[in-house]
């Protein structure tokens, strides 16, 4: 089963969430880092409307992951791509904040490539489901979704928001 | 001994176990081994030169053979994923191998360690290991006898698919000494099963082993008609501690027939690249002139095999986790 969202309209909202937080706290000339698959699906296009000129970063949270003593290596087909986060305002996109295990891995891996001045998260989707503290300063938008209730960024062309309910 | 090699390798998932030969290993998994060493490459090159993947787990480098290469990257991998390394270098000189290895992994089991980097002059030492280890523990195969040396093998692969590209269309020269190379063998399977067009050995009539035909390659003993029109030329160090009896007059003359120089490369491919496991023979196997010379890629092999180490390691512990879970 799947809703029908209007995907360019979040995009834009969290764009417009992302520039205003920035520009609240004065972070100048942000190094935007979107999380592999989705969320550089989502930094792509938020990354051309705020009109940042310096190359996108990437960032693969494979070797970071808390689960490999469970499951193993994933198939490990994009590797990061990062450079020079030393003292600068990194802004990191993905495209479901919901447990926040993602974000933990991220930014442990960016404090392997340096020290950054601030980091600032920008989600598609935030939605219930925490299990670290973790939240996100800007949100395309909050869906209050059941435990049994799944959300998906499907892509990259086009973009596409999934919702399906297991039970 | 290679028969079982799948089987003991990889598990009823396609998940890799052991890492002990590339004979029996599928080209969908070699392909993976690469992929996740591309991953893996970036690493050294960072502010923090470590991921966190097997922090908590211990390996041990469990050398029976004197190894500085091998086993140092084998522990600089080991650390660039955050595991305890402990080096251990044992002799092989008494006779009592059976008994004593047995007793040695039984030693180890107890300290709790999750893998076993193993090199031994004897073929089938690590099979051996992997076949009588406790379920939990991992082996990886650091070379053993005149056998295989499956990372070797799978960075010179990666070595080649860096700057060579796509396999199809590569025609392989491997030059030397064959008959006591672990490292041949190896690169003979993943070549062929990685697709290469064409895997050429050359070397004199001594130093060839009977039917190798078989394993896909076609055999030269004239040194530039096994080196015309190569993309890559793989050179193998002349085994002198593997030499026994009269197999060649000297390294003198093997040198004038079939040590590779400047001169006798220019019927290869232009852009044709040289490799060497290493340690290089200067003089003997290989020119000085081609060893530091610009179609030379043996530095960067040295680099890229802490990310193919790094790739096996954590893909073999990674598949024991994941089985223990679903067992339990």
């Amino acid at each position: 089963m799947s809703d029908p969202v209007d995907i360019d309209a979040l995009i834009e909202e969290l764009a417009g969430a992302l520039r205003e937080s920035l520009a609240r706290r004065g972070r100048d000339a942000p190094l935007m880092v979107g999380v592999h698959t989705g969320g550089v699906w989502v930094a792509r296009k938020v990354h051309a409307l705020l009109g940042i000129e310096e190359p996108l970063g990437t960032l693969n949270i494979n070797f970071y992951r808390d689960d490999f003593t469970r499951i193993g290596m994933h198939p490990m087909v994009t590797p990061s791509d990062l450079f020079g986060v030393d003292d600068r305002h990194v802004v990191l996109i993905d495209d479901v904040l919901q447990t926040g295990r993602t974000i933990r891995a991220a930014l442990n891996e960016i404090f392997d490539y340096g020290r950054p001045a601030s980091v600032t998260l920008g989600v598609l989707v935030e939605r219930s489901g925490r299990e670290i503290p973790v939240q996100a300063d800007a949100i395309g938008r909050s869906l209050d979704l059941a435990d049994h209730e799944y959300v998906k960024l499907r892509g990259p062309d086009p973009l596409s928001l999934e919702i399906t309910r297991k039970t | 001994m290679a028969s079982n090699g799948k089987t003991l390798q990889v598990d009823d998932h396609g998940r890799l176990r052991h890492f002990l030969t590339i004979d029996g290993l599928d080209r969908e998994l070699l392909v993976n081994i690469l992929d996740t060493a591309e991953g893996f490459a970036g690493v050294g090159e960072r502010a923090v030169k470590k991921v966190p993947l097997l922090r908590g787990k211990t390996i041990v480098n469990l050398f029976f053979e004197p190894s500085t290469r091998t086993r140092t990257t084998f522990e600089l991998a080991a650390k660039r994923l955050s595991a305890d390394v402990l080096n251990i270098n044992a002799s092989t000189s008494s006779a009592t191998k059976g008994e004593s290895l047995l007793d040695t992994l039984r030693t180890l089991e107890a300290m709790h360690c999750d893998m076993f980097v193993v090199r031994h002059a004897e073929s089938g030492a690590a099979h051996f290991i992997a076949r009588h280890a406790a379920p939990h523990i991992s082996v990886i195969n650091g070379g053993d006898g005149r056998h295989a040396h499956p990372t070797q093998a799978m960075l010179d692969m990666f070595t080649i698919r860096r700057h060579k590209g796509d396999f199809a269309s590569l025609k392989v020269a491997i030059v030397g000494d064959v008959t006591h190379s672990r490292v041949a063998r190896s690169q003979i399977h993943a070549l062929v099963t990685l697709g290469a067009a064409e895997v050429r050995i050359v070397a004199p009539r001594t130093l060839v082993p009977p039917g190798i035909e078989a394993m896909g390659v076609s055999v030269h003993h004239d040194l530039r008609k096994g080196l015309a029109d190569a993309d890559v030329v793989i050179l193998l160090r002349l085994q002198n501690e593997r030499m026994q009896g009269a197999l060649l007059p000297s390294s003198h003359e093997f040198f004038q027939y079939y040590g590779v120089t400047e001169e006798k490369l220019a019927v290869a491919h232009p852009d044709a690249i040289v490799m060497h496991p290493g340690p290089l023979n200067r003089g003997v196997e290989i020119d000085s002139d081609v060893a530091d010379g610009s179609r030379s890629v043996i530095l960067h092999q040295v680099s890229y095999g802490i990310a193919i180490r790094m790739a096996v390691m954590s893909m073999a512990i990674g598949s024991h986790a994941a089985a223990e879970r679903e067992d339990g």
